[in-house]
């Protein structure tokens, strides 16, 4: 188990070591430099611009420069905010996006678990239906269909809540709702094939057959196989929400590093760029090894190597 | 024995193939059978309807600016008082070229890949395998959106990016197929008359691994949809005057309190798309692979 741990996390630094040169060379390849904004700069002041950022060295320089330092753990300063450091930035604008993400999951998983085991338990009934077509529906409308919708009801319509922006606690509602109730489609699906699949095996006959009673089949028995598949979707999905949250943080206009993402690309802010790619690789790495080891805890039979 | 005794070919009952099962089988679904014909019906309107449509995509009439649907307009007109209805069909023909082109390109990629990978099977095998796993774990739609930036905004290179990064799961179930196939005995057969690696592969081995290619493939056509539309939604796929079902579903939601019809309508044609291609997805799943079609 710790070894499997050590390599993977081993196998991660080669992941970041990609994924930042790759993003390095890849958004240098953007026509437009970081100071080419709507304002000429003066030549003098754009070259002493250049000289402090070191942007006037030769491009494999710098990116020797570049990588010591993302190595040695320092993000660079963003060039488009001068000075301020790109660390400083993430930290800001992450937690907007990590209340918004794990609020969604929360209610994809509260809403689509019990949903796909009702679905299950009562398959080829009404219920079964109308709770697959839904999820069905869910899969289909898009964030930015879902999203304005909501919006409409719930901010215009009703009134309840503010239609965009980031000022009251009530603000996380409606964008987690939008994200969370598409993911909720997802898993709701995964859920009730899981479910059956489980339904339908020896073991279950077995449990039936010494009597124990339903309820117990299915939350003891049952459910830790069924659930396979939705943990195995976990780590998408996760990934799926931090980076489906470029759409969301847009609709809404919330202040979280998604937009700064998209404007750094925009803008070629390319130490924002880098770091927030990074960062981003860096977290779904680590989702992703906390996937396989929760999968191996669930499933004897997944042997971590 | 007479010959009367025997009989006659035709009375026998006719054996059938698997492809006529799970056609029989495809046909009894007749939700899957719907979504298919509401499919094709979408397919035909985009690609005919604008040769029947008076109004040009370009064509503005500022004096008039957005006006609900009515008998010259059936959709309405947009700001600035553009149609609507001929908007959302071109549209429509990029959204599904993006949808057919992008597939294609996940189809090649995925398809050689994981079929190289499952035939030579061993070290190779594994190092691509790990190198699949690799790519799984990076934040995939921001390299499509570092693609797209770094190398212009060509609708051929939004193709491409976007198929280069959704031909991973394709890769791992050729693989899977693939690697069950190739110890059985009539591929020692076809390598024993002496048959090329690759014509093996691909002659004798991927027919037998189309079923669940053919499904993923139906299953890839809405994400790679959804995906295009997301980036035209962040101001990153097809650029103006030209319009997708994202672009327009953007312009949409910006003005959707005034004129509600510009976000209803493409809305509507799209996510009715997507949800066909899903059900006819999920249908020719439960055809072909009899196994998973227990549920």
């Amino acid at each position: 188990m710790l070894r499997f741990i050590l390599r993977r996390l081993f196998q991660s630094l080669l992941v970041l070591g990609v994924v930042f040169t790759a993003t390095f060379f890849l958004i240098r390849l953007k026509p437009g430099d970081p100071f080419s904004g709507e304002k000429a700069m003066p030549a003098s002041v754009r070259a002493q611009m250049e000289k402090r950022y070191g942007l006037d060295l030769p491009v494999w320089k710098q990116y020797f420069v570049h990588a010591a330092a993302f190595a040695r753990g320092d993000l660079l300063p963003s060039l488009r905010y001068e000075g301020v450091p790109n660390a400083k930035i993430i930290a800001d604008s992450f937690p907007v996006s990590l209340v918004i993400g794990l609020s969604a999951l929360t209610i994809a998983i509260g809403v689509g678990l019990p949903a796909g085991i009702v679905a299950a338990l009562r398959k080829n009934t009404w219920l079964d239906y109308s709770a697959m077509s839904l999820a069905m529906l869910g899969i289909c409308l898009p964030t930015f269909v879902m999203g304005p919708v909501l919006q409409w009801i719930f901010g215009l319509k009703l009134g309840w809540l503010n239609v965009a922006g980031w000022f009251e606690r009530s603000d996380w509602i409606l964008p987690s709702a939008t994200m969370g109730l598409i993911y909720a489609a997802y898993i709701a699906r995964l859920t009730r094939g899981g479910m059956l699949e489980v339904l339908n095996q020896d073991f279950i006959r077995t449990a039936r057959a010494k009597g124990v009673p339903g309820r117990q089949i299915v939350m003891g028995h049952a459910l830790r196989g069924g659930l396979l598949p939705v943990v195995a979707f976990l780590g998408p999905a996760f990934a799926g929400i931090t980076t489906g949250s470029f759409i969301i943080e847009k609709i809404f206009q919330l202040p979280g590093l998604g937009q700064h993402f998209v404007g750094s690309v925009f803008n070629s802010d390319y130490t924002l760029v880098q770091a927030t790619t990074v960062f981003y690789a860096a977290l779904l790495v680590l989702i992703n090894l906390g996937t396989d080891i929760l999968q191996a805890w669930l499933n004897p039979r997944v042997r971590l190597t | 024995m007479s010959a009367s005794s025997l009989t006659p070919l035709a009375a026998l009952p006719r054996g059938r193939s698997l492809r006529q099962d799970a056609w029989a089988r495809l046909r009894k679904n007749r939700l899957a059978m719907v979504c298919g014909v509401v499919l094709a019906g979408v397919v035909l309107l985009c690609y005919g309807g604008p040769l029947f449509c008076s109004y040009r995509i370009e064509a503005q009439n500022l004096d008039m600016g957005a006006t609900p649907p009515s008998a010259q307009h059936w959709f309405g007109t947009d700001e600035a008082g553009r149609d609507l209805l001929v908007r959302v069909l071109t549209g429509g023909q990029v959204s599904l070229n993006v949808g057919a082109l992008a597939t294609l390109v996940s189809l090649i990629i995925g398809v050689a890949y994981g079929a190289t990978a499952g035939y030579l099977g061993g070290r190779v095998d594994s190092v691509m395998m790990r190198v699949v796993d690799v790519l799984y774990s990076l934040p995939f739609m921001v390299f499509v959106i570092l693609l797209t930036v770094a190398f212009g905004r060509s609708m051929m290179l939004l193709y491409l990016a976007i198929g280069a990064v959704e031909w991973l799961t394709m890769a791992r179930i050729v693989r899977a197929g693939v690697q069950a196939q190739a110890r059985q005995e009539f591929v020692e057969a076809a390598r024993s008359l002496g048959l090329s690696d690759a014509r093996i592969i691909f002659r004798h081995i991927v027919p037998n691994v189309l079923g669940p290619v053919i499904v993923y493939t139906t299953l890839t056509v809405p994400a790679v949809m959804l995906l295009e539309a997301a980036l035209s939604f962040l101001g990153l796929g097809v650029q103006p005057p030209q319009s997708s079902w994202g672009s327009l579903i953007d312009q949409g939601a910006k003005s959707m309190e005034t004129y509600p019809w510009l976000l209803a309508i493409p809305a509507a044609f799209f996510s009715l798309t997507l949800f066909c291609f899903n059900f006819v997805g999920d249908g020719l799943r439960d055809a072909i692979d009899v196994k998973s079609s227990k549920d």
